[in-house]
Order: C-alpha cells, then sequence, then structure tokens
C-alpha cells in the first residue's frame, strides 16, 4: 500500500438513468439525479459536502469550463471543488483525486461528479479530434478499433475468439438485464451465441456493432469521506485502499511493451500484496468499451497467461454466480456516458463491497473489488476498494 | 475542523520555470513551450523522471483553446508520463497547483511535476472560446463571453466603488512598469494614461488596454512533499494556505460588484494558514487582474482593504506599499489557463528572493490569486512562505 496520511471511504454513490437520449433534461439537471441518489444513498445534505469535483470531455458537448453552468447541478455553490478531465479515465481521475483531497486533510467529504451528455454532440467526431491535427488525425476512426480483434483472432484463431468475445458480450448483457438504470438491455441469448455476432455489421474487421459500448447520456456521483465522518455519520463505507494511474504516449505504433491494463494491474497488486488477483478480488467493475477489448484486458487485469482468460469467459468464471464476477452491472458495453463511465465503474464496485447493488448484487460476500479506467491512448487508472478498513 | 489530522502533511514548491510570454509563439508548438520550462525545473532540481524522482505530473490545459479533445493526451511524453500517472486539471493553473500539493499532502506521491500551457494565439478569437461556457438556453442566446461578463462586473463595481476610469489607466501604466523588470512578461512598452485611455473600447467601459492581451506560454513546478523538499533544495516554498470557491452561474444570480466566492476562497486559505489579518500579512500579493478593474475588486475580496475600500486603497497607493503584482500581472500578458498559475510562480520567484529589479524587500509571506469562470466565478487563494524550516 502506498503511503496514506488518513483514510478514506466511499460512503454514498448515485447515478442518473443511462439512455441514448435524456432528452426531457438539460445537463445541470441530469446531474441533479444523480447528486440527490449520492446524498440520499449516504443519509447526508449538500451541507454535509465540502468540496465538489467535476468531469467530462467538454468537447462532446461544447460547453467550456462547464462546471461554472453545471454548479446550478452540483450544488457547488459556495463550495471548493476542481474540475479534472483525463479523457475516458475522467471518471476515474475523480475518484483518485477525492481520495487524494480527502487523505491530504484539506477537505472530510468529497463528492466526485462525472457526466456526459453524448446525445448533445458528435461522438466519433469528437473523440477523432484527440489525435495529433499533423500526424494522425487523418487515420484516427473515434473509438471504434479493430485491433483487439484482430490480435485475439491471431492469437487463439477465429473460431474460438469470436466465439468468446461474443460470450462476454452475452454475460455482460445478461447482467444488464438485472440493473434498471443500465442503458442496453437487449435480452441476448446464449443459444445464439455465434449467429448474434454473425448477423451484427461490421465496424472495423471484426469488431462489429454487437461488440461495441453504447454511447450513453448520464451523470454518475460519488461521495467519499474521511476515516473519521465515516465514524460521524455511522456510514456503510467502502474503503479506498489503493489507485493507480498509467499513461502512455500517443503513437501508439511506435510503442511495443507491455499493456497499460498490465502494468497498472502488477503495480497495485505487488503494492498491496495481492498475487493472485482471480481469487483474492471479489468483483471487478472493467472499463470495457468493447467486448473484443474486455476480453483482451481481462486477461492483463487478471494476469493471466496463455489462454486463461479466455478460458475464464467459457467457463463462466466471470458471471454474476462465478469465481470473478466482471461487471455485475452490465458494464460498458450497456451504458457509456463517457465522462461518467468510469466513475460508475468506482461506483459499482463501491456498491458491490457496500452490498448496496440491488438487482444486480453478486450473491456472495464481497470483501474487495476492484475498477478500472480507459481512456486516452490507451490509458489505465485502477481503483482497489475493501471492506475492510487498511492498516497503516 | 475536528477531523483535521493533528499535524497536516506539507507541501512545497521547489522549483518553477515560466517561458516568456509572447503573443505568439509561432516558433515552437505546445510541447515545446512545455518542454523548455520542464527541462528547466529537471536542471534546477536535478531530478529524472521514475522512482525517487518525478513520480506524477499534474498538468493544466484546455480542450477548447487547444482545439483537441483530452488535451493532455498531447503531452503524455514531455511530461513524463509514459507508463507513468498524470491528471489534469481544466482549469486556470492556481487550481493545478491546489491539485499538485493535495496529491503530495495525501502521501500518495512524494515528487510531483506540475505543467501547464496554453496558446491563446491559436484561437481566432478567445471570446468564441469563452462563449461557449455559457448554457444554450439563456445565456449564450444573448451574446455572453468572458469579456461581456467581465464589461458587467467593472460596471457594477465602478457604480459601487466609484472608481475612476483614470484610475484603471494608472493601473495599467504601473503593469508596465513592472513587466519592464520581469524577463518573462510579454507587454513591456511604456504607456501613458493617455495612450491607455486612447485604446478602442471593447464592452463599455472595458478598453482593449484594459483586457489582459493574447499570449502564449507554459509553466512548470516541482512540488515535493516536505522529507523529499529537503533534498531537492534549500529554498523550498511551503504551501501553507489553500482555499476556493464557486460563485453561482446566472448573472443575475451573483452579485457582481462583490467579492463573495473569492472573500469564501481566500477565508479557508487563511484559517488553514493561521491568518488574522490580511492587510499586513504578506509581504508581496499577486492578483490574477484579467481586467484592470478587477485588481481593486480583488483585492478588496482578499481583506487587502475594506469592503468597498478599492477606489480609496488605490488613491492611498496601496497596490506599492502592499507589494501587489510586481510581476506586471495579467494586464502585461499571461494566457487566461495559466494566470493564477504564473502568479504562483511570481509568488515563488520572490519568496526565494530571485526577482532581481522587481524584488519586494524581506519576502517571508506571499499570497497569490487565481480565476476562473466568467467574472471570477471560480476563485482560488493560495498561501505560500519561505524558510528552510516549514512553518
Amino acid at each position: 500500500m502506498k503511503n496514506r496520511n488518513r483514510n478514506v471511504a466511499v460512503i454514498g454513490a448515485g447515478m442518473s438513468k443511462f439512455s441514448s437520449h435524456r432528452e426531457e433534461v438539460n445537463q445541470p439537471e441530469m446531474i441533479h439525479e444523480a447528486v440527490v441518489e449520492a446524498l440520499e444513498d449516504a443519509h447526508l445534505t449538500m451541507d454535509d459536502i465540502d468540496c465538489v469535483l467535476h468531469g467530462n470531455m467538454e468537447l462532446f458537448e461544447m460547453v467550456h469550463q462547464p462546471d461554472m453552468w453545471h454548479v446550478l447541478g452540483t450544488g457547488a455553490w459556495g463550495k471548493p471543488g476542481i474540475r479534472l478531465t483525463t479523457g475516458g479515465t475522467t471518471g476515474a481521475t475523480l475518484a483518485c483525486a477525492a481520495d487524494n483531497i480527502v487523505a491530504s486533510g484539506l477537505h472530510d467529504v468529497v463528492l466526485a461528479i462525472g457526466f456526459e451528455k453524448l446525445q448533445e454532440g458528435h461522438t466519433t467526431g469528437g473523440i477523432t479530434n484527440m489525435a495529433d491535427p499533423l500526424w494522425g488525425r487523418s487515420l484516427q476512426t473515434g473509438a471504434l478499433t479493430g485491433t483487439a480483434a484482430q490480435k485475439l483472432i491471431d492469437q487463439f484463431g477465429e473460431e474460438r475468439a469470436k466465439y468468446a468475445a461474443m460470450k462476454l458480450r452475452t454475460i455482460m448483457d445478461e447482467n444488464a438485464m438485472r440493473n434498471k438504470k443500465a442503458h442496453r438491455r437487449l435480452g441476448l441469448d446464449r443459444r445464439y451465441i455465434k449467429e448474434a455476432a454473425d448477423n451484427s455489421p461490421p465496424l472495423v474487421g471484426e469488431l462489429r456493432m454487437i461488440h461495441m459500448c453504447s454511447q450513453s447520456d448520464g451523470t454518475c456521483a460519488v461521495i467519499f469521506a474521511s476515516e473519521d465522518k465515516v465514524a460521524q455519520f455511522n456510514a456503510n463505507p467502502a474503503w479506498v485502499v489503493d489507485h493507480e494511474t498509467v499513461h502512455r504516449e500517443e503513437t501508439i505504433v511506435f510503442n511495443p511493451g507491455k499493456s497499460t491494463q498490465r502494468v497498472a494491474a502488477e503495480r497495485l497488486f505487488a503494492r498491496n500484496g495481492i498475487t493472485d488477483p482471480r481469487r483474492e478480488i471479489d468483483v471487478f467493475e472493467m472499463y470495457d468499451p468493447s467486448a473484443w477489448w474486455g476480453l483482451d484486458w481481462l486477461g492483463d487485469f487478471m494476469l493471466c497467461d496463455g489462454d486463461e482468460h479466455l478460458s475464464m469467459v467459457e467457463n463462466d468464471d466471470i458471471t454474476m454466480e462465478g469465481t470473478i464476477p466482471v461487471n455485475p452491472s452490465g458494464g460498458v458495453q450497456a451504458s457509456n456516458p463517457i465522462g461518467a463511465t468510469a466513475l460508475v465503474r468506482v461506483a459499482e464496485a463501491a456498491m458491490q463491497v457496500r452490498g448496496t447493488a440491488g438487482g444486480h448484487q453478486v450473491p456472495r460476500p464481497v470483501r474487495r473489488a476492484l475498477a478500472s479506467g480507459f481512456g486516452g491512448t490507451l490509458w489505465t487508472v485502477l481503483m482497489l476498494l475493501s471492506k475492510e478498513k487498511p492498516q497503516p | 475542523m475536528a477531523s483535521r489530522v493533528p499535524s497536516p502533511p506539507r507541501a512545497a514548491i521547489c522549483a518553477v520555470a515560466q517561458t516568456k510570454f509572447e503573443a505568439n509563439k509561432w516558433r515552437v508548438r505546445m510541447q515545446g513551450m512545455l518542454w523548455e520550462v520542464i527541462d528547466s525545473v529537471r536542471r534546477q532540481t536535478g531530478l529524472a523522471f521514475g522512482d525517487g524522482g518525478i513520480e506524477a505530473a499534474v498538468t493544466v490545459s484546455d480542450d477548447l483553446f487547444d482545439a483537441r479533445t483530452i488535451s493532455d493526451g498531447a503531452v503524455t511524453d514531455v511530461v513524463g508520463a509514459h507508463y507513468r500517472s498524470e491528471e489534469k486539471v481544466a482549469a486556470d493553473g492556481a487550481q493545478g497547483v491546489y491539485y499538485a500539493a493535495a496529491t503530495v499532502m495525501s502521501g500518495h506521491h512524494d515528487i510531483v511535476l506540475l505543467a501547464g500551457h496554453c496558446k491563446e494565439s491559436q484561437a481566432a478569437s478567445r471570446n468564441m472560446i469563452t462563449h461557449l461556457a455559457f448554457d444554450p438556453f439563456y445565456t449564450r442566446p444573448v451574446g455572453l463571453d468572458y469579456l461581456a461578463m467581465a464589461a458587467l462586473q467593472a460596471q457594477a463595481y465602478i457604480a459601487r466603488s466609484g472608481i475612476t476610469e483614470s484610475q484603471l489607466a494608472d493601473l495599467v501604466v504601473r503593469a508596465r512598469h513592472w513587466a519592464r523588470l520581469n524577463p518573462v512578461a510579454q507587454e513591456t512598452a511604456a504607456l501613458t494614461r493617455d495612450q491607455v485611455l486612447a485604446a478602442p473600447m471593447l464592452a463599455d467601459p472595458i478598453r482593449e488596454s484594459f483586457m489582459y492581451p493574447v499570449s502564449d506560454g507554459a509553466i512548470a513546478m516541482i512540488i515535493a512533499s516536505e522529507k523529499r523538499a529537503r533534498e531537492i533544495t534549500g529554498k523550498p516554498v511551503w504551501v501553507t494556505g489553500l482555499g476556493n470557491c464557486y460563485d453561482s452561474f446566472f448573472p443575475g444570480e451573483r452579485d457582481l460588484a462583490g467579492n463573495f466566492p473569492l472573500e469564501r476562497a481566500a477565508q479557508r486559505a487563511y484559517a488553514m494558514a493561521r491568518i488574522d489579518d490580511p492587510k499586513t500579512a504578506f509581504d508581496v500579493v499577486e492578483i490574477a487582474d484579467s481586467y484592470a478593474h478587477q485588481l481593486p475588486q480583488y483585492a478588496e475580496g482578499l481583506g487587502l482593504c475594506g469592503p468597498g475600500q478599492g477606489g480609496k486603497w488605490l488613491a492611498g497607493g496601496g497596490p506599492d506599499k502592499q507589494n501587489v503584482n510586481r510581476s506586471g500581472g495579467m494586464l502585461a500578458g499571461n494566457p487566461l489557463m495559466l494566470g493564477g498559475m504564473a502568479r504562483v510562480a511570481e509568488a515563488v520567484i520572490q519568496l526565494r528572493g530571485e526577482a532581481g529589479g522587481r524584488q519586494a524587500p524581506d519576502a517571508k509571506r506571499a499570497l497569490a490569486h487565481g480565476a476562473t469562470g466568467p467574472a471570477g466565478q471560480l476563485q482560488t487563494v493560495i498561501v505560500l512562505e519561505s524558510g528552510g524550516d516549514a512553518p
């Protein structure tokens, strides 16, 4: 574990309903939904909040410094706050920042808010605009990337790889069907895994529309509190054990080496004495922007060798009832309001630890949960939560 | 507060570097501007990237000013974040100082690089960008941008304080005087009051000369924990007070002539730094004066003079007596995104006694201010102190 000035826990989480079109609410109104739910979950009022963190990707909605307007929904009037943005990882960065700020002693109770209303902009155009205007923009295809599919097909053969990716997609949908907040709840049927993929329109190579995450509107709000406040509020805590951020330089083609997913996992686990994540972690909420990426990164995050990650999917290890449930929420393939998405992973992981996930609570005790964020040029943020308070 | 840890951990700024601020740094890309200042703080401290050295980066930039989604993605390599941590604060750089200090005070990092950049020259119009900060239903359709909001703020403040246009012009003349002594300042040509008052009117009462000029530049700092700071430098500058605060959004809900968010931000920073009387507490003060009228208005909010006393404060030579903006301030040219960060940089230089001809004597404690959003909707206040021993 890293040095920690004082312990910090998640004591409340809220989300708006996720949907392709939240046309009945404007941006601050949609933020307000999640903030109210988080406060109710923590049995607090806005008066208890010391600091408000805000993040999204502003070129999607084309609102400059949106935390200004959003004060109407975030409740930050008269309060301290900071806006942090790191692309897709924004929500996870907000969680790390909330942990840091509470741990620093600067504030006792911090509300982190991730937000996106993708309906109000052009998502693929917005993402394409992240590439260097001179060197990469003409090649960028938004977030639609076929390389993970090709890599897995090369590694494990077309039939096995395609089946495993679509089975993972189907498991995610089974989970989403139990989460009433999820955007896409398709009712995919395990009897037609092969057909569901084959009949879906191809986007890039074997990345098909069914494999890809949704484009959603939504907000997530998570409340972090100091150890003293946890006691004072008699709160139900999910303790933050540690977090790790790993970025990489943008010119990927010149950039061989380990994935940021594996590097982040190795560092986080080594610092916290985890040698077998598949046994020592009870739930994993992964930012899985497509079934192919989800399948590939499962191997990296869980430190798999060879084809172990495909076996995990084939053997139902990652289902709600499996040995290491992945995305009981349905994950990012079900709901992806980008600036909120990585914070949703932290919120969902905390809900599993706190036992507040309702219809998608995994059916066994959760002592330890892991959440991942993905963004930028294949960046990773990991946060580890636990039922037990970390001991210095 | 009861739950404060008994001995709050401290963070120190151990090195700063700024590019020269210029109206158009067309010779160099954003990454090049950053490398100049990052290379400088690495040389000043002897630190390398990696374990035992610079562990992580906090950056400051803005997607709209950079016209680039995830503007920090463009700088991963120069800030040393390849396979390391980088987190971007998308607001005035004083907010970046606040957050970078928090990451160190939390115990998570010992040494952090803080790096901010902005090239305002790339935008056809800064107003075009800041116009997009307004909600699409009520305030955007009437054409608000940060300049128009500053003009509304100036009208309200001038009406309440009675400050004259000549007094504001003299502030511009004064800014140019100090800017000539600051090697990184952009606008150094001497101006007379008449020349300032002859500048075209942009948004009544704001003349072109009353507004911070279009500016390009970058700033880097090394922020470290108490233990590591002493190893890195003999002249650490301690971050002893941090405060910030949001005002509401709609102009009609705000007292534009007042200082609600700044007063709260200052209260928080002063409480942390154990400052009772801000009128006498500081040897150096740096205020983010994007517009001339904001210097006396924010001086009121910071408690350098009483509420409503900004006009008297100017007439009585307050800026000179309290060593305000010896850098030249924003009026001499910093990008909006770096306004507060440049104030912190100047405060550090003053506290280290390295300010040359503009050095304030015996500078031990400094106040640095930053503002983000329309008419300073988000205010940031930072107290910095010198001394080999942590205060």
